[in-house]
């Protein structure tokens, strides 16, 4: 006779896992991972490779010491490497990219208890750590249209000009044209040029409805907002709506605002703080960008964000149907 | 109206269209004490004594507590102690004889008023047939006046059709029944809630009713759990039954649809309940089929009817796959609230990691309760965030649990987190 399982209720279980939902988020950067191979040839993937792969290798590692089960398997390492390798420039050496794989996953997240326990999002810091610590190295970007392996005039990575980024409003003839943001032939990070394909992206997390829409709206629609109103300030309407735009477009906020702020662990839980996450994090990129001395500030608006993340949630509770308010004890 | 929101399940409803056959009369069968939310009953009869169809063997004097009567003729072997699904209670084992008389007391009840009707439902033997056996006669009993008559037809778990079969297959006494407690405890209006997954159930009602202008039938979303008594009513009235209330504080009574058809059915019979409806299905089953079966029975039997693969069986649930209780015993006896037996040869496993915090018991959970953070205070015994964030209204519908991507049993940790505060 063979045993029966007692279990408590309930006795079936959805299909959803966390391995999936990792799984999913990588799918869903599989066009920009796509875009930045066209867009900054091989040696764009192979720096990619080289994140995802040193990401896991450090989680599987760090898991080893710690004497802790082994986690690689839920995805979440692989997912923190892509994103940080898209989060920086395609000339960067390779092993500032694993020191910045390194502080993600073994400082950020490992370190505070592993998958779901970080307070703030490892991409994200990973990402300042190599902003602060090869500043250079970070900010010297590559034009697609002239270093590209599949371009006929590339001339190698050797001779990489120091252009400006597509948020440098001082400028005016540097700037890229809107389709260059849409399609992502101008200067960036890895992954963040090609709107078009975060935009493929992100739209399908949302269906699979892996991330609530909420964020990134409220991120990206803040920052327009603002930049319109700015835009007006500075030289009418008209300006103002281009200044939006193009504000919306460029730099990292895309990726940002579908990829970075809608991580579960580090961003409020129900979707009123997930609106207040959104617009906090649009009120900070805006004013970095505008007033700061940064000319991008998506990351540490979402690194700020995501540090007041427990007051969100603490202050966005919801209200439970039927309860009652509790008497003051006499 | 707003609609208190629920998660998509698969509705796995393969039995709908099986007429309920009548099971064989077992050779034995172990009546449990304890078929009924409250107090058990103690045995009435002694091992050796015979005992007719419909003869009263258990009973109670305690207030929340309903008698128990046999379904067989034949004698009193055993009374002895079991371990039920719900719990440890005495059971008495009869062994079946050949000629299955009916007893000499087995008469229709005088019913002039509410106090013989309310006695009668307790000389029935009823609990509710829904899944929780809350005994009947004290849910007809009371104190404030009620309004509507709120009938949970929705059957929202997986697989099960037994009201589903009963209302197609009796609808008579469905009304019938509705019409005795409308009468006797002065209810102007009935409101029976149908699932949009039962159409011809819902059109078969909504024409046997169309002359009674104070019942009315309404077709419900098709999402778990609808069934589930504070959210019916709202779905249905628009009332909130708040924290710490009873449906009579709202001025509803809340009676499931075979608890209705079967007050009909005594009222007209005098017959107590000793035999329901259920459904046999599950992934082992070759043969998913509706049965009536005597109270008692045991589940060994029924699988073996509906040609269980025994061998491969590993996971056995009384009642539904969403809050039925699992068995850890093929000779488990089918009880009173039984609506189904499940077999499965898997458990449903999910490896589990930590939280990802993604939010998705907090949505699914139908009355807003944020099982993620009641399961960290639980780990914490912080007993005054459970308290705030009301774990006392957590009806272990098992949602959260269901979504949880991350394999966490919520709900079970919920029932645990009630016990600290």
């Amino acid at each position: 006779m063979n045993l029966l399982k007692v279990s408590p209720s309930p006795h079936i279980r959805g299909e959803m896992t966390t391995q999936r939902v990792m799984l999913c988020v990588l799918i869903s950067l599989v066009p920009t991972v796509i875009a930045s191979g066209i867009l900054f040839g091989l040696p764009a993937l192979a720096l990619i490779s080289t994140c995802v792969v040193s990401s896991i290798f450090f989680e599987f590692v760090t898991r080893i010491i710690m004497k802790r089960e082994q986690t690689i398997g839920d995805l979440s390492a692989a997912v923190t490497g892509l994103i940080l390798a898209l989060n920086i420039p395609p000339s960067l050496p390779w092993w500032m990219a694993v020191i910045g794989c390194f502080v993600a996953i073994v400082i950020v997240k490992q370190l505070f208890g592993g998958l779901g326990q970080n307070f703030a999002n490892p991409a994200v810091v990973g990402r300042i750590v190599l902003m602060l610590s090869f500043g250079s190295a970070m900010t010297t970007w590559t034009d697609p249209k002239y270093h590209n392996t599949f371009n006929p005039l590339f001339d190698g990575y050797d001779d990489v000009i120091a252009s400006a980024t597509p948020l440098t409003r001082e400028f005016p003839e540097a700037r890229a044209s809107y389709l260059d943001l849409l399609f992502g032939t101008t200067t960036g990070c890895l992954g963040e040029t090609c709107a078009v394909a975060l935009l493929i992206g992100g739209i399908y997390l949302i269906i699979r409805k892996i991330i609530s829409p909420v964020t990134p709206i409220a991120f990206i629609g803040t920052v327009g907002l603002l930049s319109f109103i700015y835009g007006i300030t500075d030289n009418g309407v008209m300006y103002g709506l281009e200044h939006a735009l193009y504000q919306m477009l460029s730099g990292g906020l895309i990726l940002g605002a579908f990829f970075m702020a809608t991580d579960y662990v580090t961003t409020p839980i129900t979707n009123k703080g997930k609106l207040i996450f959104g617009i906090g994090c649009g009120l900070i990129t805006f004013i970095i960008r505008t007033f700061g001395s940064y000319p991008e500030g998506v990351s540490f608006a979402i690194l700020l964000m995501n540090i007041v993340t427990p007051y969100i949630d603490r202050f966005t509770m919801l209200k439970p149907i039927g309860a009652v308010k509790e008497e003051k004890a006499k | 109206m707003r609609k208190i929101k629920g998660i998509h399940l698969k509705h796995n409803k393969n039995t709908a269209s099986c007429q309920t056959e009548k099971f064989p009369i077992p050779k034995e069968v172990l009546i449990p004490m304890n078929m009924n939310m409250g107090a058990n009953s103690e045995p009435v009869v002694k091992v050796g004594d015979h005992v007719n169809i419909g003869d009263k063997i258990g009973d109670s004097n305690a207030f929340l507590s309903v008698p128990v009567h046999t379904g067989v003729s034949g004698t009193v072997k055993e009374i002895t102690e079991i371990h039920a699904v719900n719990g440890k209670c005495k059971a008495i084992r009869i062994e079946t004889d050949e000629q299955q008389t009916v007893s000499k007391n087995i008469k229709p009840p005088v019913i002039n008023n509410r106090d013989d009707f309310v006695k009668a439902l307790r000389e029935s033997g009823l609990t509710g047939l829904g899944g929780a056996g809350f005994p009947t006669h004290i849910k007809h009993n009371p104190s404030v006046p009620i309004d509507i008559l709120v009938i949970n037809a929705a059957e929202c778990e997986p697989y099960i059709t037994s009201d589903h079969r009963q209302m197609l297959e009796d609808s008579d006494a469905v009304i019938g029944g509705i019409k005795l407690v409308m009468k006797h405890l002065n209810i102007p209006q009935a409101v029976i809630g149908i699932e949009g997954n039962k159409p011809d159930a819902i059109k078969l009602l909504q024409d046997k009713t169309k002359s009674d202008s104070n019942i009315t039938v309404k077709k419900l979303p098709s999402v778990y759990p609808q069934g589930a008594e504070k959210i019916l009513v709202f779905n249905l009235t628009g009332r909130l039954i708040k924290e710490k209330q009873l449906p009579s504080d709202q001025g509803v009574i809340v009676m499931n649809v075979s608890t209705a058809a079967y007050i009909h059915t005594y009222a007209k019979t005098g017959m107590p309940l000793t035999e329901r409806r259920i459904t046999v299905d599950g992934d082992l089953i070759k043969k998913p089929c509706n049965l009536f079966v005597k109270i008692g029975t045991p589940v060994s039997e029924i699988l073996e009817y509906a040609g269980c693969d025994m061998e491969k069986l590993r996971k056995l649930i009384m009642g539904g796959t969403m809050m039925g209780m699992c068995a850890y015993d093929i000779n488990t006896v089918i009880s009173k609230s039984n609506n189904a037996v499940l077999a499965f040869k898997k458990t449903a496993e999910k490896k589990m990691t930590n939280c990802i915090r993604c939010g998705r018991c907090i949505k699914a959970c139908p009355l807003n309760l944020m099982p993620t953070e009641l399961e960290k205070a639980y780990y914490r015994k912080d007993s005054t965030t459970l308290k705030k964030l009301r774990v006392g209204l957590c009806m272990n519908c098992g949602c959260c649990t269901y979504v949880c991507p991350a394999g966490r049993q919520l709900a079970q940790i919920n029932q645990l987190a009630k016990n600290l505060i």
